[in-house]
């Protein structure tokens, strides 16, 4: 009997009515399957959760071997079906939510289509840049990876805009791609609670309240979770391109994933496709580098990750500089029916940011020569990428292209570029916990929600990784608001706002971006990572110490003053500003042009502090004044922005929104005032009605509940009087 | 009757609100076991906000979450929570101010300007300065205690003498902190005193704010809301309606133009940003240049002449025409007034007579001219040389006939006079053609049109009696279309759109002193951006518009950018 019953439950995720049917045939089975079912989610909800994975296990055996109709081999190695968290797909996004699933203490399974290609750099090797880097530094606060491997695996590291702004200072590394994933997978390999396995993943278990239990693969396996992390990258239905010849796969020479599509579609998800492409790779040996104008590495390395530990200096290797030449040019032009775009093939446009080389030279006739850059992609491969030449133009015309550039007249080709297509979901059906609003426990992270970028997929993976343990844990989701972060402003534009393209991280996303620097990614995002669990003590413990040597040494400059000497005379000479007698040294900071480096020429610096520690204090002190208005503004624009709409809010039936508002609204469904608010069509004018309706469902609701206790209490008093009665009538009798 | 047929839908409008209290319930009780979805979206929507005090404890019981009920938790920055008090933070929302007494009617003798917010009282304090002087300048008001002084503008002159009410919070309409400034009633002097509460730093209102707020923060019973909310849809409509429309006049086109300029320069900076390595070098001085020559647009504009003067004048409006056909009592009857001489000798009027009227809030000079005619009369002759002059110089005339007498021969002398007046400065002044004392005359109306047929010089025609005050509101709606602005309802849009006009170039103006001073102290590039950001974002039509993908639009249409 049980075993029938726990196979229809299998069975209603393929389709409700069916299994309505078999549990309306089968009553005694009914009674017995709802309160299981629901216990089953109580238990799995309580943090201790240690009675619930027994009933788990015998629940999932059973129902393999059912459906199978195999022999019953329970407690034989079947028991590893079940976990806590599955992450589907094993790119960047995969490998930072697998981590922090697990380190979070979530059993964790990560499915991946070739384990050897796990934290594949498939396009550029590198990792940075501005606003990118941001979200890695902030990855990092929130203990992720991708900082850290970077850090170890860096061929040349640069910061960019160093006199920009602090705010808009960002790293780059260029990264040794094989090394990359290989350091990934080891450190995924080696992470306790956490299980790796090639499959393809082609359906999603549903259970009985549209919330996920699993997923089920090619082969016919069934890996049981409450919460499930998809993140197919350029997987689903990808398709790739070289000229007019196109392949299923998602990256060259690597299958694409079919299936899943079709049954997100079933599920009632929306589907859509992007396209993105990647250049042609050189063998570096073919190469004439002696024309080519050398772009080195920073002598000073900077670092992603807070953790010093991952700070180890290694010898750097050189990028190269060459331009398109004339005869570039011309044989784009000549052939330009010959690319997907302008040969009329594929209608989808790449992204802005990425333009093909046939599009900047179409684009812009004027300029008669583009940039290259030349970039290895590893100590140990031959191979250069090449960077701004990504083209759409078939194999054939691919070197002859190449080799119209100044230092590559005899390069060989190792691999043509290629354009590949695949399906995402628009991330307006997720929450910006990343769940989606349809199935509980099911969440996407990566390019699947419509981005691009190692960094956007790590940001994306990590929060992903997060909430999917902490929902199978029975916790609350953690969502990080827009002003918090650039992965909160990332999160909350792929929900909100209607995106067109592959969407890349700029720091001009970001409104208040001289908040959200790299320096203080760490104290504005440890303390909560450190809260949910996921910063071990030793780093909790460095993250304090630095903390407390940062507010020292402000403290320190605060109080300690000069009167005249060498200092004051360079500062004056440095800042052109007069220094007056009795200055403190924070005064002294605040000056145009005057670093923490010019303390510690004339003594006055503190050498207990690292060089990193110092510039936190330098940018706290000199951009003080631009710091606080910025805090306050921020202030004053959330107060109202942070509340919350409810989510059952029917939109349609609110006639002071324009009839554009209410639609938007009722597709986005936002979950705050300000989100409302950055949905395309929303007006001004139709966030102050839903103002109001808040305003009146409160006031309500609060009326009716004034009434209900009323008439509760007026019902008990009406109670009480029966035996006050008959306590007289005792009394009088 | 009514009542019984208005129940049902009362009823019916309940019935979210029942929902909402029934979700209420079950976020409260422990969840039945049905209700394990609706569960579970409350607890996808824990929040870690941004600028709460303390990190408040995560693992509240995920049954006593409702919307309404999330853990906040706060992951600032605490390196700058350190050396942050909690009363730099505190400030809540934004602090408006209005004038609150009706405009466009006759000049009343007291109108008042209203502040509310969090910060009326420090607004409200830079401006006024109370008789009874206290020893610190900070303005400390008790409560609804009203208050004697003088407001003054940034450079100290004393605009008005005015009363203040300060109500503090809870206890006002909005139940915020409201000041209430009760200056002489005349629009000039309201404009003003309000211009002065935004350059201290309040925002102008939006149509229907203070009730708005009033609702929000709690006052006003269930009953209104409904009403509340159509009323300020409607009037955020047509606000939005006046903005959209772009009315000319004012400074819309500057708005418009510095608003691209602020954009351009963001472009220019941003891609730099986040395109570094990819671009060529940016001229700062040619950006500084930029930055400087908007400043100095908007200095210019908002310089006292420029705006006063379309505060203080409005229109100007000549009477003109024969003597003795009732051009003093038109002007007398319309500005209900006895500012002219009226009596029934010809030539009376030897000077220039003002008298000032408003239509729909815009403040009109009428001008009663002595009548035009040929005269020996030294005096009179000067008087008419001066009629002919204003007429000149008028933004309209009015051309007086009598309807008694007719078009006569003298009044088509007069017209070619005004022609040939009208010429030599090369514009157009149109003309009104008011045919006065039709009580006298009653046939006249119908008969007139034959006789004025080849004048067709006449923009409008009415026909007044300024005895009676009839077709006084004919005359008015011939003047307001006349200068496009019949489409506006009474209350002055165009008035609102200009004053909106003027905040954001207020707005601009400051924003820009601050990017010049980051300039000046040689604050990195990015610096440049927060205040061009702002600058650009007060001079959006719409509150709150999106400039990043403008911008960003911008980077990748005017640049070659992406590897």
């Amino acid at each position: 009997m049980a075993t029938t019953t726990l196979f229809t439950l299998h069975l209603c995720r393929f389709g409700q009515s069916f299994s309505k049917k078999l549990f309306s045939t089968s009553p005694s089975s009914d009674t017995l399957l709802n309160p299981h079912h629901v216990t089953f989610h109580h238990k799995l909800r309580r943090p201790n959760s240690s009675s619930a994975p027994a009933f788990f296990r015998r629940f999932s055996t059973v129902a393999a071997a059912s459906t199978s109709g195999e022999v019953n081999y329970d407690g034989i190695g079947t028991a590893d079906e079940k976990y806590d968290v599955i992450v589907v797909g094993g790119g960047h996004a995969g490998c930072e939510a697998a981590l922090a699933s697990a380190r979070l203490g979530a059993r964790t399974l990560l499915l991946t289509l070739n384990i050897d290609r796990i934290a594949w750099q498939p396009c550029n090797p590198a990792v940075g840049g501005p606003a990118k880097s941001q979200l890695v530094h902030e990855v990092d606060a929130l203990s992720g990876e991708i900082g850290k491997i970077a850090d170890r695996c860096y061929l040349q590291k640069r910061v960019l805009n160093v006199s920009r702004g602090p705010a808009v200072r960002a790293l780059r590394a260029q990264t040794d791609k094989r090394e990359y994933a290989m350091q990934m997978k080891s450190v995924v390999e080696s992470t306790p609670n956490l299980s790796i396995r090639e499959a393809m993943v082609t359906d999603i278990l549903l259970g009985k309240n549209d919330n996920v239990e699993g997923v089920c693969t090619f082969f016919g396996m069934k890996f049981y979770a409450p919460s499930v992390v998809l993140t197919t990258g350029t997987f689903m239905s990808g398709k790739i391109w070289v000229g007019r010849t196109s392949m299923p796969a998602g990256r060259a020479g690597e299958s694409a994933s079919h299936g899943l599509t079709e049954n997100l579609q079933r599920l009632g998800f929306e589907t859509d496709r992007l396209k993105t492409g990647t250049p042609a790779r050189v063998d570096i040996r073919t190469v004439d580098f002696s024309g080519l104008e050398p772009q080195h590495g920073d002598k000073e390395v900077s670092w992603f990750s807070f953790d010093p530990d991952v700070h180890i200096e290694r010898e750097q290797m050189c990028c190269y500089l060459t331009r398109t030449t004339g005869r570039t040019h011309q044989i784009i032009r000549d052939n330009l029916h010959e690319t997907p775009t302008y040969g009329g093939w594929v209608e989808a446009k790449g992204p802005r940011y990425c333009p093909s080389i046939e599009d900047k030279i179409v684009r812009f006739q004027d300029k008669e020569s583009h940039q290259i850059f030349l970039e290895p992609e590893g100590r140990s491969v031959p191979e250069l990428y090449v960077q701004g030449f990504s083209t759409g133009l078939p194999e054939r015309l691919q070197l002859p292209l190449l080799r119209t550039l100044p230092g590559l007249e005899n390069c060989s080709m190792l691999r043509p570029a290629y354009a590949v297509e695949y399906d995402y979901l628009p991330a307006h059906q997720c929450a910006r916990s990343l769940m989606t609003k349809k199935i509980q426990g099911l969440f996407f992270s990566g390019q699947i929600n419509g981005t691009t970028g190692y960094e956007e997929a790590a940001a994306q993976g990590i929060i992903s990784g997060i909430n999917a343990a902490r929902y199978a844990d029975g916790k609350q989701l953690i969502v990080l608001e827009r002003e918090s972060s650039y992965i909160g402003t990332l999160i909350d534009d792929l929900v909100t706002k209607d995106l067109r393209e592959p969407y890349r991280m700029l720091t001009s996303r970001s409104e208040h971006r001289l908040l959200l620097r790299s320096d203080n990614a760490d104290s504005r995002l440890t303390p909560l990572a450190h809260e949910i669990g996921l910063i071990d003590d030793r780093r909790w413990k460095l993250y304090q110490e630095k903390q407390a040597r940062i507010s020292e040494e402000k403290k320190r400059l605060r109080s300690v003053r000069i009167s005249g000497g060498d200092l004051a005379a360079e500062v004056s000479r440095v800042s052109g500003q007069p220094v007056r007698d009795s200055s403190t040294l924070e005064s002294l900071l605040k000056k145009p042009h005057i670093q923490y480096g010019i303390l510690d020429e004339h003594g006055f610096g503190n050498i207990e502090l690292s060089r990193i520690e110092k510039e936190c204090v330098e940018i706290d002190i000199k951009y003080e004044g631009f710091i606080l208005r910025q805090q306050s503004q921020l202030q004053q624009m959330v107060t109202q922005q942070h509340r919350q709409l409810p989510e059952d809010l029917d939109y349609h039936m609110i006639t002071t929104l324009s009839i554009e508002a209410r639609e938007k609204l009722s597709k986005v469904r936002p979950q705050t005032i300000g989100q409302a608010s950055r949905v395309g069509g929303v007006s001004p004018a139709d966030i102050t009605a839903l103002l109001i309706v808040l305003e009146a469902n409160r006031r309500k609701a609060q009326e009716q509940s004034r009434y209900k206790i009323m008439n509760a209490m007026r019902a008990k008093a009406l109670e009480e009087e029966v035996p006050e009665v008959s306590c007289t009538e005792t009394v009088s009798s | 009757m009514l009542r019984a047929s208005e129940k049902p839908n009362a009823v019916m409008a309940h019935l979210p609100a029942l929902r909402v209290l029934l979700r209420h319930i079950n976020c409260l009780i422990p969840p039945p076991r049905t209700s394990m979805p609706a569960l579970c979206t409350i607890r996808a929507t824990c929040h870690f906000l941004l600028l709460s005090p303390k990190p408040r404890k995560l693992h509240a019981t995920a049954t006593s979450k409702g919307p309404e009920n999330h853990a906040l938790l706060l992951n600032r920055d605490e390196r700058v929570a350190r050396n942050v008090t909690p009363s730099d933070v505190v400030e809540k929302g934004s602090t408006i101010a209005a004038i609150v007494t009706s405009l466009g009617g006759p000049p009343a003798a007291v109108g008042i300007v209203r502040l509310s917010g969090p910060s009326a009282v420090s607004v409200a304090g830079r401006v006024f300065r109370p008789a009874k002087r206290s020893k610190n300048n900070d303005w400390k008001p008790t409560s609804h205690v009203v208050e004697y002084g003088v407001v003054l503008d940034s450079e100290g002159n004393v605009i008005d003498e005015v009363l203040a009410v300060p109500m503090l919070a809870p206890k006002s309409y909005t139940r915020e902190d409201v000041v209430e400034i009760q200056c002489h009633g005349s629009e000039v002097c309201l404009r003003r005193v309000l211009r002065t509460c935004l350059e201290a730093g309040a925002t102008l209102a939006q149509p229907g704010e203070f009730t708005l707020r009033a609702f929000l923060n709690g006052r006003l019973d269930l009953s209104q809301a409904e009403n509340v909310g159509r009323l300020i849809t409607a009037k955020s409509v047509a606000a939005a309606d006046a903005a959209l429309a772009g009315i000319q006049g004012g400074f819309s086109s500057l708005v418009r133009s510095l608003r691209m300029q602020c954009i351009e320069l963001l472009t220019e900076i941003e891609a730099r940003l986040d395109f570094e390595d990819e671009m060529p070098p940016l001229d700062l001085n040619i950006i500084m240049d930029k930055i400087h020559s908007m400043s100095q647009d908007v200095e210019s504009a908002l310089e006292a002449e420029n705006y006063d003067r379309l505060l203080q004048s409005g229109l100007q409006i000549a009477i003109v025409g024969r003597p003795n056909v009732g051009k003093s009592s038109l002007l007398n009857a319309w500005s209900k007034s006895e500012r002219a001489i009226v009596t029934e000798i010809a030539g009376t009027t030897r000077d220039v007579i003002e008298a000032s009227v408003s239509v729909n809030g815009i403040p009109i000079t009428l001008l009663d001219t002595a009548g035009i005619r040929d005269t020996d009369d030294v005096v009179e002759k000067i008087g008419v040389e001066r009629s002919e002059a204003v007429a000149r110089g008028a933004d309209l005339i009015i051309m007086t006939v009598s309807a008694v007498e007719g078009w006569t021969s003298e009044d088509t002398k007069l017209l070619e006079r005004i022609q040939s007046a009208k010429s030599s400065t090369g514009s157009l002044i149109p003309v009104i053609l008011a045919v006065n004392k039709i009580d006298c005359n009653p046939r006249a109306e119908t008969d007139w049109d034959r006789g004025c047929q080849s004048h067709d010089i006449f923009s409008k025609r009415v026909f007044t009696c300024a005895v009676t005050g009839q077709g006084l509101q004919d005359l008015e709606r011939a003047v307001l279309e006349l200068v496009g602005l019949d489409a506006i309802p009474s209350g002055g849009r165009q008035w609102t759109v200009n004053q909106r006009q003027c905040e954001q170039l207020v707005r601009t103006k400051e924003a820009l002193e601050r990017l010049q001073s980051s300039i000046k102290e040689e604050l990195p590039l990015d610096f440049w951006t927060i205040d061009l950001r702002d600058a650009a974002l007060s001079l959006g039509q719409i509150s709150g518009e999106d400039i990043s993908e403008e911008v960003l639009s911008n980077i990748f249409g005017k640049f070659c950018i992406g590897k």
